[in-house]
């Protein structure tokens, strides 16, 4: 079988420690009080559900995240790692972020199912900026 | 007394058991999905290929005698496996979901504006979506047979007010691919048929798993799919009580349905294949063939005895483990095949992806049935289902490796 060449299957898988440590404690998890902007999304085919709440610096770039829903482990570790990273980040530039992004971030490789869970956290946040324009360039 | 089944044996029918996921031999329990094929259903499809190939009920020649003869006698074979009276009332379609918006769209000239089709709150999406669309083009009621949330049973006592005069159709599961109810079907179906209703059973999730008769269940229709007893994809049946399917109109038209053509006017071929236009599916209907030898050999009840057995262990198990939800009913006596699950603080499709580092295949998800998982305010389940060939050690496997799940996701915000 060429697949089981190309994935993962030893030890822990896609659930190695540094996976599962981001799900049992997940940066930035929470509510803000007085965010800037407030967007959620869901993934219908699985029930995952994301909220993201963001403060935006007087610079224009991300000051504060905060996120809370109904997630994967997968997601849950993308959201956190995701969170952390927009930090300091312009609109633009959180729109110019890719998929190779948000794997690189997480270190794992997954299937086309599983990539769903991962992409959602920035989805939902890039469609934040899209929503709310006068916050950024409009994402076109 | 049922004679028990040789499982070990029954494992070496099956190629792809012996295969490994990862290290992991492979644990399927995904059977409510699609099964796995037995060697003399593969044998019948390739001896086919290899020796008869040719379309039927067109040629004088050798192989389209071959053909033809096998491809009906297919249709025979599988209808004295569901009891029915005569070839005439198998129509072999793409499977389930084919033969349930086949059977809406024929049935349409009987419902008119202000009638009721009548369904259950546990239906898989294509026997809800069919009904529910030939209702909003027909500007006719849509109404369902309630649930109970705990009990997983339908409540018949409501049949009472759901059944009127105006009632055309009433479309149910035999089983449930969620919950596993095994629905009753005497009291429905006398009901539906003392208002001149039709009674439409998917039967999906039973023909697999129990003895089905359509004559003794009076039901008008029935729809269930080869993939799922033991055969390939591409083939499912549509069952009618032939005085019910002669009275329908074909809704699919072309080669094969026909008995003479013009320019002008067409006029239909003999039950069943003035539903079946088009090269029909002739290998897969061989198949589906060798698959109910198959599944005679080994017999129906002592399916049923094997399946209720490894079914209610996973339940013991499973129901004694700390923040495992199940769902449908506690009582193996009205469930079959598929058991659903939650466990507390690890999302379904963790579950999924953690079993199958384990090499355990199961389903997580909706299950094609979202206002059910809406109706159980669950966004998702697991769900196992069993086989012929599946094993209490199995079921250990899984449960096993759920505990090992707890620990690694334990403690988290998400409990």
């Amino acid at each position: 079988m060429s697949e089981s060449k190309s994935r993962d299957f030893s030890g822990e898988g896609i659930y190695r420690e540094f996976i599962t440590d981001q799900y049992q404690h997940p940066l930035n998890h929470g509510k803000m009080s007085h965010p800037d902007i407030s967007h959620r999304e869901k993934n219908l085919s699985c029930g995952d559900d994301v909220s993201f709440q963001l403060k935006m610096g007087k610079n224009g770039k991300v000051e504060d995240v905060r996120f809370t829903g109904h997630l994967c482990v997968i997601s849950t570790a993308s959201a956190s790692l995701l969170s952390e990273e927009i930090k300091g980040k312009s609109p633009a530039q959180i729109e110019k972020m890719s998929r190779e992004d948000v794997l690189g971030l997480l270190g794992i490789e997954l299937g086309p199912t599983r990539l769903k869970c991962a992409m959602l956290p920035l989805d939902t946040i890039q469609n934040a900026f899209r929503i709310n324009r006068k916050y950024g360039k409009g994402g076109k | 007394m049922t004679r028990p089944l040789n499982v070990s044996r029954i494992r070496k029918d099956f190629p792809i058991l012996s295969r490994k996921v990862g290290k992991k031999p492979l644990v399927y329990l995904d059977n409510a999905a699609t099964t796995q094929k037995p060697l003399s259903v593969l044998h019948a499809m390739d001896a086919y290929y290899r020796s008869s190939n040719a379309n039927v009920h067109r040629g004088i020649h050798r192989l389209a005698e071959e053909a033809t003869l096998a491809y009906e006698h297919a249709h025979t074979n599988v209808g004295d496996f569901i009891r029915a009276s005569s070839m005439e009332e198998v129509v072999f379609t793409r499977g389930t979901t084919d033969s349930l918006n086949m059977l809406a769209r024929m049935l349409a000239p009987s419902v008119r504006k202000g009638d009721t089709i009548l369904v259950t709150q546990m239906e898989h999406h294509s026997n809800l979506i069919p009904w529910q669309q030939l209702a909003k083009a027909k500007k006719a009621h849509l109404r369902f047979i309630p649930v109970g949330v705990r009990s997983g049973l339908l409540d018949l006592s409501t049949l009472d007010r759901l059944i009127t005069p105006r009632t055309k159709v009433v479309a149910l599961p035999h089983v449930s691919n969620v919950l596993g109810t095994i629905n009753p079907l005497s009291e429905i179906v006398s009901r539906a048929h003392a208002v001149g209703a039709v009674v439409v059973l998917d039967a999906a999730q039973s023909v697999p798993h129990l003895p089905v008769d359509v004559k003794k269940s009076k039901v008008d229709f029935a729809a269930f799919s080869g993939h799922m007893m033991y055969c390939p994809t591409g083939v499912g049946v549509l069952y009618g009580r032939s005085s019910s399917l002669s009275e329908l109109e074909p809704v699919v038209f072309g080669g094969e349905m026909v008995r003479e053509v013009s320019y002008r006017d067409a006029s239909w071929n003999d039950l069943p294949w003035k539903f079946e236009a088009g090269t029909p599916p002739i290998a897969e209907g061989i198949g589906l063939s060798a698959a109910v030898d198959y599944l005679r050999k080994l017999g129906m009840d002592s399916i049923r005895a094997h399946e209720k057995s490894i079914l209610s262990y996973a339940y013991k198990r499973l129901s004694s483990m700390r923040g495992v939800s199940l769902y449908g009913p506690s009582s193996v006596a009205n469930r079959s095949g598929v058991l659903a699950f939650n466990v507390k603080g690890i999302h379904p499709h963790d579950v999924a992806a953690w079993l199958n580092e384990d090499g355990v295949a199961v389903r997580a998800g909706h299950h094609c049935a979202m206002p059910l998982s809406h109706l159980l305010q669950i966004p998702s389940s697991s769900r196992l289902s069993v086989g012929v060939y599946n094993t209490k050690g199995e079921m250990d496997i899984l449960a096993d490796s759920l505990v090992r799940a707890q620990h690694v996701f334990g403690g988290s915000i998400h409990e």
